[in-house]
């Protein structure tokens, strides 16, 4: 019997793409799928209503990131479950969490993981995305992996139920205070590192947001942009694409008015379809594209965007 | 905030990102065009920030910028260069047993010195311990997190976008999911600080000169009283290639027509 948890730092009321395919990975590799999470929704336990759930453990009181106590909630679950996996997403809370977690049970941690096999290993790409490896637990148990989202289908059948919650004598450790909260502006289209199709500008808009945006409208896509963008303040930083930003890997990446830096290709590399529109034939984004566009983007766009709503 | 305040950054010496990086048939990252970690200079611009503004608003605080890099001893070059930027001092943890250390055995390691350098340096002085938003080659991030836990489980404020010391705690703001949220601990703790901190400064001739005169201390695991065991990694590479190369496809140069032909593409390659 293997035995699976899976930490979600918060709950809230509807799971995100990621959390959802987090628990397709869990369930097809666990006969007992525990979810640990600090924080659960107004309507408990009832996102987590899926197949292959066993149960849901929290601590006594709700345990915000990055309180430490998250990592304690995690450990004293591993430690009641004998666990022999556990897995999170890949945001930086949970990395923080789980990193904690193995240093406390003597165990190895994997980020950034594509899949993870029973057995211990895990698949990476590294190095900005060039290299693909498998690390392997040679010491320790459980291995404790975060996974990147779009890597597994992520639907699983729901259930009438919502699995039981149990809580753990864990609670908020006052270790850190938190000061201010405010949400970050939802921008009302698919999350960047879920969507399937993601529209990135770059300085060449110049401060014009209106094309892009069509263009990522009329495709259902994420929206997202180079770091010169979200220094200028045109787009919000959470839109960041590359190395210090978020990493996607999109079926399609519509790269607009962007030249193809280092550090921006470390985010969109490993798309598995990258189209460019860019003035300059020399921008080294181009050495990667599968089909780019030497023109104009104030041009190219209008006539983009009519011929798509043409021939849907 | 009375008394003195040591700020300690780690940096790593990492291969040059902006060349061909390739992993060796021993499983290990290629080293020898090394440079300072880029996100490595966010940390110590901070710290030399949290320095300037403390001179000004308390100034009976004496501040200490140091710098510990854990690396073979090709990692020198990239301490230099954290001296050349404004730490005052360098540390070196320099032992073959950390050669492919993963995370764990890293953060092992460095919790090792950290605690020896504040023992045995200034005991008496309060403790930031800042990192880079994650490293260039390694890119997990979870280093600073797991070495604050090894630290007696201290605080780790990570991702910072912007910080300051305020008497005995460290204010950061950072994002946390779909919130940003501006978080307070007490010192000692550990802070990793991201490109949207600040602006590293550059390092002119005169500082360039003057690092020359700043004290580097080499350290060994036995100097830190920890066995090769303690510093195991519990991760191993069995397996790396390199990912097939991505071919430039079919460029076109926009004739009036360029539209039309991309969304041709994107209709043939069902992509509509
Ligand atoms: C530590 C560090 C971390 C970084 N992290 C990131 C990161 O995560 N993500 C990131 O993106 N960058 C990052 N950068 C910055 C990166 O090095 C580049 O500076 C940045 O990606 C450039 O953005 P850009 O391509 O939009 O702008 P530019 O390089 O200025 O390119 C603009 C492009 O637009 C084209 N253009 C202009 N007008 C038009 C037009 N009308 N039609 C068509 N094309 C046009 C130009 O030909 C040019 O190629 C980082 C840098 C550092 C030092």
């Amino acid at each position: 019997m293997t035995s699976v948890l899976i930490v979600f730092d918060r709950v809230d009321e509807q799971l995100t793409g990621a959390q959802a395919e987090l628990l397709a990975h869990g369930t097809a590799l666990g006969s007992e799928v525990v979810i640990v999470t600090g924080q659960l929704p107004a309507n408990g336990a009832e996102p987590l209503a899926v197949s292959g759930i066993t149960g849901v453990l929290t601590g006594e009181t709700p345990i915000h990131a990055p309180d430490p106590a998250l990592a304690e909630l995690v450990q004293t679950a591993a430690g009641e479950l004998q666990a022999d996996l556990i897995l999170g997403p890949d945001t930086p809370d949970t990395v923080d969490a789980l990193a904690r977690a193995a240093a406390a049970l003597d165990t190895g941690l994997i980020t950034g993981a594509t899949g993870v096999t029973g057995s211990g290993a895990a698949t990476k790409t590294v190095l900005a995305g060039t290299w693909r490896t498998t690390a392997q637990l040679s010491e320790g148990s459980p291995l404790i992996a975060t996974l990147k989202s779009n890597t597994t289908s992520a639907d699983l059948p729901a259930v009438a139920q919502a699995p039981e919650v149990v809580e753990l004598p864990v609670s908020a450790s006052g270790l850190v205070e938190i000061l201010e909260t405010t949400e970050v502006p939802s921008t009302g289209r698919p999350a960047l590192t879920e969507a399937s199709t993601v529209v990135a500008a770059g300085r060449g808009v110049d401060g014009d947001l209106s094309l892009v945006e069509e263009l990522a409208d009329e495709l259902g896509a994420a929206l997202g942009a180079s770091r010169e963008v979200t220094d200028a303040g045109w787009m919000d930083h959470s839109a960041q694409i590359g190395q210090t930003g978020v990493t996607v890997s999109p079926q399609l990446y519509i790269s607009v008015g962007i030249s193809g830096a280092v550090q921006q290709k470390a985010g969109m590399q490993t798309s598995e379809r990258i189209v460019a529109i860019n003035k300059d034939e020399d921008a080294p984004v181009f050495e990667i594209t599968d089909f780019g566009v030497v023109g104009d983007l104030n041009h190219v766009l209008p006539q983009l965007i009519s011929e798509i709503r043409k021939r849907r | 905030m009375p008394g003195s305040l040591h700020i300690l950054t780690l940096v790593k010496w990492v291969p040059d990102a902006q060349l061909e990086r390739t992993i060796g048939e021993d499983r290990r990252v290629e080293r020898t065009e090394g440079v300072l970690g880029e996100l490595d200079e966010y940390p110590i611009e901070a710290a030399l920030q949290i320095r300037e503004a403390l001179e000004k608003s308390a100034p009976e605080t004496t501040v200490r910028v140091t710098a510990l890099i854990m690396g073979p001893d090709g990692a020198s070059t990239a301490l230099k260069k954290a001296l050349q930027i404004g730490a005052d001092e360098g540390f070196h943890l320099d032992d073959e047993q950390l050669a492919a250390a993963d995370i764990y055995a890293t953060s092992a390691a460095l919790a090792g010195a950290i605690t020896h350098i504040h023992k045995n340096h200034d005991a008496d002085s309060q403790l930031l311990v800042l990192t880079g938003m994650a490293s260039e080659d390694g890119e997990s991030g979870a280093v600073p997190a797991q070495l604050a836990q090894r630290l007696g489980g201290l605080a780790a404020l990570t991702q910072a976008t912007s910080l300051t010391v305020e008497s005995d705690r460290v204010v950061v703001d950072r994002v946390s999911g779909n919130t940003r949220q501006k978080v307070a601990a007490g010192l000692p703790a550990v802070v990793s600080v991201t490109d949207q901190a600040n602006e590293p400064r550059y390092p002119n001739f005169k500082a360039i000169m003057k690092a020359r005169k700043k004290p580097v201390t080499t350290l060994s695991l036995a100097d830190l009283g920890l066995t090769a065991i303690a510093v195991q990694s519990k991760i191993s590479l069995i397996a790396a290639e390199p990912r097939p190369e991505r071919e430039a496809g079919q460029i076109i140069h926009d004739d009036g027509t360029a539209g039309t032909q991309l969304a041709d593409y994107l209709e043939k390659e069902g992509l509509l």
